[in-house]
């Protein structure tokens, strides 16, 4: 199953399929890691419900829900 | 000399083995155009000197972020003769990918693979030599905060070859297209054509932008982003991370049980505040933790004069300790300065009289530039006191956690979370405040920060408001001090909150910057790091103080002490006072030269002739002409330290109410003695807290603003302050004399909005109807 990372619960895993987005944010999403074939953990959510936090190749990131929707993930 | 760079991803010890290469030979300065520490160091451990270049932290070197160009720009154009290249053991396959860019270039690379320490300790190990022969550079192991390895990394460093030649790891996925690229740059003769060549695939602004470069590659897949960012970790983690072996992480680290405390759904935000509330107290509290109980009444401590200690130095000492409570360390630390700078001062002031100077340099070196150099100096320790707790703060990795926890919160008004800890710090100085933008990586995101931090009243500014909400009270009976005091804090933040949000839809425009942040594992800080970041912080302020506070305080001082044609208005308290016996004591017979002919000098008549310009404020013309001046020039003397609002009014007392009021003994009673003295009304009073608030801040914040904004950004920062705080205290006067003038005030506000808005979304375009006006 196939959905946008920004969509995920805490505790679900995935491999990321693609990732879409304005030039500047898509090249940060690659130089952090976040590039199709990664496998992350969604860690948690801010208290307030955004921005999100996920554990990626080996560390943690933080990312806003409208750049997670950036990235297409296939659950795991 | 040769020289190398420093290079490596932010948070992998990349300041401290700086700090452990150079010693105290470090230095630092700007790059040039931009605000990003350039620090520079010799290393003198080896054979010859050799120059360290420390560049700012990144992750990649595409060219979004001013770090990532400045690292770039440096390492390609910079010809350093080396790169040492600090990767974080701990996270191996994030580090090494800004590795395998730095291999592409033709510059000698050295891997100083920090924190292995760290990495035995969870139970795996690293091997250095697998690592080295698969990526083809020395590697050598090091612990920059013990110290260890540092000589081995030096003595590996020096014997580099004197070039390289770029390798790739792409090179068996992308053969040709590579050869293509390549092709272009070698006839270009471009130095490291490799690496430009696969900047130029991976659709590099830069790249793009050259002439030709676009044309070269056309017939190439044109997205080749993803495939390469995702091939350079494939690589390493089948190739590279294989060094790394041994226990896998634990489902739980220690890092992590402190993060679900500290990102608590429900606990964050209270804890965030118990802790930010602790930095706050511990820097400024004259009753440390509420010892001698909350309220002035549960005070049971005695004062030192109550417990029967004379006049000595002892007491001078204790007192800066304890009395009538228990002082926090800022306090202590304040008090300690002070007490010596008294001392400096009070000697140099002997020596004057010993050396026959008359009363007037006495006045002028003492009371104005020693006064006023001292008394921006005397916050130096609450300055760098709260500096240490934000550092801590920053160092453990837990201001990552609140930009994490709050930045919902500032997203709508066009921030980042990161924006919070400035305007926070901005209460207590906005020196220091300042200076802490730099964690902010978007520039026009820094730029309206850096504006709106006065408007988050820091300390000097609390005697203005308690002063003059105390006058109120005491003249009209109205209100309540604490109340009025509390709503100005509220009324700051309010006009901060609205002038972001105008900045960042006119013309401080932009996205909302990306929040895509590393969280750093939890770790202790590392003490000699912070004092020597302490350290570099004191010396620039006390050259500041020196050089500006010093040239603001003569001018000010000459302005007021003399008139027109040069007569000098300054007179001996005791020849003035010291006839009526029964005033002299109650003035505490207060030494040297008084000022009771403001009214004539220089200064004064500059009040009388800007006076007008303040009329919609209700501190103007409408006071008359007499005494009505005073606002301005207290307006005035303020824009060089905040303190001066209320010791001009001290010194305008002797005017208006014809009486010297000690402003230092009873500031409330300077305050009175103005509105009496003026009829000025409390809609009035209340602009002039809210103008002095919002205004051009002291010549220290002032310096501190232009230092860190980029170039031209300062001039039109001040017409900001200037405008925000004649609007802001306008639209209070008005309102609050006349109700009805609210509903102007909203008309207009409406129509500004809607005007913004429409332009914003591309229905009005404004420099159309200048075009069409110049057309006939």
């Amino acid at each position: 199953m196939k959905k946008l990372l920004s969509e995920f619960t805490v505790g679900e895993s995935g491999r990321i399929v693609a990732v879409t987005g304005e030039g500047r944010v898509r090249r940060r999403l690659f130089d952090m890691g976040v590039t199709p074939g990664a496998t992350l953990v969604m860690r948690k959510k801010a208290p307030l419900g955004d921005p999100i936090e996920i554990t990626i190749r080996g560390y943690e990131l933080t990312l806003r829900k409208s750049e997670a929707a950036c990235a297409e993930v296939e659950v795991l | 000399m040769k020289t190398f760079a420093l290079a490596g991803n932010p948070n992998c010890g990349k300041t401290t083995l700086f700090n452990a290469l150079t010693g105290s030979t470090a230095h630092v300065g700007n790059w040039p155009g931009v605000t990003v520490d350039k620090r520079e160091g010799l290393y003198k451990g080896g054979e010859s000197n050799v120059k360290i270049v420390d560049l700012p932290g990144i992750y990649s070197l595409s060219p979004y972020t001013p770090e990532e160009i400045i690292s770039r720009n440096f390492i390609l154009d910079g010809k350093p003769d080396g790169i040492i290249n600090i990767v974080d053991a701990t996270n191996l396959e994030r580090n090494l990918y800004l590795t395998t860019q730095l291999l592409e270039t033709d510059v000698p690379v050295i891997i100083a693979l920090n924190m292995t320490d760290e990495v035995e300790k969870a139970g795996e190990k690293i091997d250095e030599s697998l690592l080295e022969s698969a990526l083809g550079v020395p590697v050598v192991s090091i612990s920059a905060l013990k110290n260890k390895g540092i000589k081995r990394l030096m003595e590996r460093a020096a014997a580099l070859p004197a070039s390289r030649k770029g390798v790739t790891v792409l090179q068996d996925a992308l053969k040709n297209e590579i050869a293509v690229a390549r092709a272009y740059y070698e006839n270009e003769g471009v130095s490291s054509p490799l690496f430009h060549a696969v900047k130029l695939l991976e659709n590099d602004e830069i790249e793009r932008e050259r002439k030709g470069a676009k044309e070269a590659v056309a017939a190439l897949n044109s997205d080749l982003e993803a495939e390469i960012a995702d091939r350079r970790y494939r690589y390493i983690s089948s190739n590279l991370a294989s060094a790394k072996a041994g226990a896998k992480k634990t489902a739980f680290t220690k890092s992590d049980k402190i993060d679900r405390i500290l990102t608590h759904r429900i606990w964050s935000i209270p804890i965030f505040i118990v802790v930010l509330f602790a930095v706050f107290h511990l820097t400024f509290s004259e009753n440390l933790l509420f010892l001698n109980g909350f309220t002035e009444s549960q005070g049971w401590m005695p004062a030192l004069e109550e417990l029967g200690y004379g006049d000595s130095f002892g007491t001078s000492l204790l007192a800066c300790f304890y009395d009538g409570a228990v002082f926090s360390p800022g306090v202590i630390l304040t008090n300690l300065l002070n007490l010596v700078l008294g001392y400096i001062s009070d000697g140099v002031s002997a020596l004057i009289g010993v050396c026959g100077g008359s009363a007037w340099v006495d006045s002028l070196v003492c009371d104005a530039i020693l006064g006023g150099i001292f008394a921006v100096l005397g916050f130096l320790p609450q300055i760098l006191f709260l500096f240490l707790g934000f550092s801590v703060m920053e160092d453990t990795g837990y201001m990552a956690r609140i930009a994490f926890v709050l930045d919902r919160i500032f997203r709508r008004f066009g921030l980042s979370g990161r924006a919070f800890m400035p305007m926070i710090m901005g209460f207590g100085c906005s020196l220091p405040a300042m200076i802490n933008t730099r964690t902010l990586a978007d520039e026009k995101e820094r730029t309206a920060t850096i504006r709106v931090i006065p408007f988050f009243s820091c300390g000097a500014k609390l005697p203005i408001l308690t002063a003059m909400s105390g006058g109120i009270l005491a003249v009209f009976g109205v209100g309540n001090v604490d109340l009025i005091t509390l709503s100005m804090y509220l009324a700051g933040i309010v006009i901060a909150v609205c002038a972001v949000l105008l900045m960042r839809n006119t013309t401080m425009r932009g996205e909302t910057p990306p929040f895509i942040m590393e969280l750093p594992a939890y770790r202790l800080p590392a003490i000699k790091n912070l004092l020597r970041h302490l350290w570099d912080k004191a010396k620039h302020f006390v050259k500041k103080a020196f050089t500006i506070i010093f040239a603001s305080t003569v001018i000010i001082w000459v302005l007021q002490s003399f008139s027109w044609n040069w007569e000098f208005l300054l007179q001996d308290a005791q020849q003035l006072f010291g006839a009526d016996p029964v005033k002299w004591q109650s003035l505490a017979e207060i030494e040297g030269l008084v000022n009771v002919q403001t009214d004539k000098s220089i200064l004064g008549s500059l009040g009388m002739f800007v006076q007008p310009l303040f009329t919609p404020l209700g501190f103007g013309s409408q006071l008359g002409k007499t005494f009505g001046w005073v606002f301005a020039v207290a307006a005035i003397t303020g824009l060089v330290a905040k303190e001066n609002v209320i010791a001009t009014f001290g010194a305008l007392a002797a005017v208006v109410a014809g009486a010297y009021v000690d402003w230092e003994a009873d500031e409330v009673a300077t305050a009175v003695a103005m509105i009496e003295g003026t009829g000025i009304t409390i809609p009035a009073i209340i602009a002039f807290i809210v103008f002095n608030m919002t205004t051009i801040p002291c010549f220290a914040a002032c310096a501190t603003a232009k230092a860190e904004l980029t170039k031209g950004t300062f001039r039109w920062t001040l017409v900001f302050w200037l405008v925000t705080s004649y609007l802001a205290a306008a639209a209070i006067y008005t309102v609050g004399s006349w109700w009805w003038t609210l509903f102007i005030w909203l008309a207009v506000a409406g129509a500004a909005v809607t005007l913004i808005v429409l332009r914003n979304t591309g229905k009005f375009d404004v420099t159309k109807i200048f075009k069409k006006r110049s057309k006939k």
